[in-house]
């Protein structure tokens, strides 16, 4: 259980690999433009460095204009917001549960997000606008987390029963998303199955203003809370020695990232693994503490989400992979990689 | 565990009404559907069959198949269930948690969907393939750590096999939407429109499975006193585990070339021959076999009247009834884990 803590207290000793905190921000915040400039120019149609910087600003040919500021900025945009606030739930979920492995998609948030989201496409989408999807998704994360977390409850929750049931959870839901799909007509089972593999394919500035309020709201609040999530790092009998109420910090850190996950799951679709990989990504680079760790996971998430969309929309022209296909394909050799390296941390 | 030892005659009792329950499974399977059938049109599609009574040509083209695979199926999840759970020491352990069943059908999805094979000789061995990937990716992944082969490692590291292959799976489906809607059937387990040519050339291989879980029985209560204690008794463990792994891929790579990813049968029903007949793997074996037979037929028939006269894929009826079961396992604590 303990093997996060001494994971990375021994990444810590090792010392060599580690540089200050400040560094590491500058240089990923760099990365983030570098990485935001090729996504802006590559593409079906490449764009010139010069005529982006026009496009951006409304100068420059129509297409220029209609491509970079249409199809491109929000798509980018939503993909570095998605992005960071996976990773944040990662990062507070590895903190709150203690547990390397634990993530958005192993503890049932990204499965009760599919869930609602598949059954508003595929039953409720002729009552309501499509642009209640959002809400679907973040009611469904809620409430399976909701379930989760009261399934596993016994005098307190336990670290290790709360993974087993989330995917236990999990299970269950995604047998209801296949029944739905299973029994909608053609059409909305495409669009819903499209949408459950993850994909930012056709974002728009509207997507933007929908999730960025809640993110920068979740933000803060998580600002306020570092100090908290520091204590549940600790472990619940130092936490409680140092009176930290842990289970009422428990519930609201959790409720914090399902609601960052959940967001981010309604805009993005079920992007797996980033929340598992960019966490462990940025102990690596900044140390185990908390304060930083979180923005450097949210730095290092945008980063993989952009930068997976981008090969998706560009290596297989004119095909569109979805982002969350590569983000997987992707996160399970870093899965092997994490596990083996616990190995030899021992 | 306090568990009343029992003596032989009641377990053989047991068994014996087991198979009662597995033979009135079976035909209540062949009874009821969207059209019942009679008993006497039941018997003489077995015994003087009429293709000229339409009656009997459900009964027997569309009916037994379906009770026979399903019963297949259900048998060889089942102990696949039972000899993860015992090689493994987790009561949470099945061919579904640990991604065997996942990695058999991205194989068999990609296999379809990518270079359209139907056959299903060939699909067979593409299922079997898919199913040793994942387990051997899944026990090297949750052997790797310091602790070694830990239970939790093994169960976190299907979960996330399970999510890598799905996730794969949906980027081929999304790629390929013609026939989404039939592979989506195939993806959620089902084992309904299949016909009798698609099981036969399966049948050896899942044969060949049950005789060497049967065989092997006594070593299976080795392997669950744990490593140190097996060792001890003079048990060669990488020779058992590679047993044991060829095993649970035959059983399950075979029953997800017919019938899909079917979850969570692996899991329940050794629990329930436990509760039964107790830790003994030489009587689990059996029972296992037999109950877990049964609750497919059973869940199967159930499926058929839910949202009647449309069938829920029965993969969906057991993962709802397996995955409260999987929670409350969960839940009982660590004590077993």
């Amino acid at each position: 259980m303990s093997s996060i803590a001494n994971g990375v207290a021994s990444t810590e000793a090792s010392g060599k690999k580690r540089k200050s905190a400040a560094r590491v921000v500058i240089g990923l915040s760099l990365g983030i433009i570098g990485l935001s400039v090729l996504y802006l120019t590559m593409g079906d149609s490449m764009i010139g460095l010069h005529r982006v910087w026009q496009a951006l600003w409304g100068r420059g040919g129509m297409e220029d204009v209609l491509i970079v500021q249409t199809f491109r900025a929000p798509r980018l945009v939503i993909g570095l917001l998605v992005g960071a606030a996976l990773a944040t739930a990662g990062a507070i979920l590895q903190a709150v549960i203690r547990n390397p492995l634990a993530a958005p998609d192993v503890v049932g948030i990204t499965g009760g997000a599919s869930f609602g989201a598949v059954l508003f496409l595929t039953v409720l989408s002729g009552v309501f606008g499509r642009g209640l999807l959002p809400v679907a998704a973040i009611v469904g994360a809620f409430c399976a987390s909701a379930l989760v977390y009261i399934l596993a409850w016994r005098k307190g929750t336990d670290s290790l029963r709360l993974v087993l049931v989330g995917i236990g959870v999990a299970s269950l839901l995604s047998a209801g998303t296949s029944f739905l799909l299973t029994f909608s007509p053609a059409y909305s089972a495409t669009s819903a199955y499209i949408w459950l593999t993850g994909t930012i394919y056709g974002s728009t500035w509207g997507d933007v203003v929908m999730l960025a309020p809640w993110l920068i709201v979740f933000g803060i609040i998580l600002y306020f809370n570092t100090g908290n999530l520091h204590a549940q790092l600790l472990g619940d009998e130092i936490a409680i020695g140092i009176g930290s109420p842990v289970q009422r910090h428990r519930l609201l850190l959790v409720s914090l990232s399902v609601a960052l996950a959940g967001s981010a799951v309604a805009i993005g679709g079920s992007i797996g693994f980033v929340g598992l990989i960019a966490p462990h990504m940025a102990r690596r680079l900044v140390g185990p503490v908390i304060h930083r760790v979180l923005p450097v996971s949210a730095l290092i998430g945008a980063i993989v989400v952009a930068a997976a969309d981008l090969i998706g929309r560009t290596a297989f022209l004119p095909l569109d992979i979805p982002v969350g296909v590569f983000t997987s394909a992707v996160g399970a050799p870093f899965f092997i990689y994490l596990l083996y390296r616990s190995r030899r941390a021992g | 565990m306090e568990r009343k030892i029992r003596s032989n005659a009641y377990r053989s009792a047991g068994l014996l009404g087991g198979f009662v329950l597995l033979i009135a499974s079976f035909i209540l399977s062949m009874r009821f559907g969207f059209v019942s059938i009679s008993w006497s049109d039941i018997l003489s599609s077995i015994i003087s069959y009429d293709d000229g009574d339409m009656n009997q040509v459900v009964a027997r083209t569309a009916r037994l198949p379906r009770a026979l695979i399903a019963a297949t199926v259900g048998g060889s999840l089942a102990l696949a269930g039972a000899i993860l759970q015992s090689v493994t020491r987790n009561p949470l352990a099945s061919p579904s948690v640990l991604g065997i069943n996942a990695g058999a059908s991205i194989a068999v999805v990609a296999a379809i969907t990518l270079a359209s094979i139907r056959e299903s000789e060939v699909l067979m061995w593409i299922s079997f393939f898919g199913a040793a990937v994942a387990a051997v990716a899944v026990y090297a992944l949750g052997s790797l750590g310091r602790e070694g082969l830990s239970p939790l490692r093994i169960i976190l590291a299907g979960s996330a096999m399970t999510a890598l292959f799905s996730s794969l799976t949906q980027g081929m489906l999304v790629r390929n939407e013609s026939g989404l809607q039939d592979v989506l059937f195939w993806l959620a387990g089902s084992v309904a429109g299949r016909t009798i040519e698609m099981l036969l050339p399966v049948l050896p291989f899942m044969g060949v499975g049950w005789l060497l879980a049967f065989a092997l029985s006594r070593h299976w209560n080795i392997m669950a006193m744990g490593e140190e204690s097996a060792k001890g008794l003079g048990q060669n463990m990488t020779l058992m585990k590679v047993a044991a792994g060829l095993i649970v891929i035959l059983l399950a790579g075979s029953a997800v070339t017919v019938a899909g990813p079917i979850g969570l049968i692996g899991i329940i029903v050794p629990h329930l021959a436990r509760g039964m007949v107790g830790l003994d793997y030489r009587w689990l074996m059996p029972y296992s076999a037999v109950l877990g037979a049964s609750l497919l037929l059973l869940a199967d028939l159930v499926a058929r009247f839910i949202i009647f006269p449309l069938e829920v894929p029965v993969g969906i009826m057991t993962a709802a009834l397996g995955a409260p079961f999987f929670i409350y396992l969960a839940r009982k604590g660590r004590a077993k884990l």
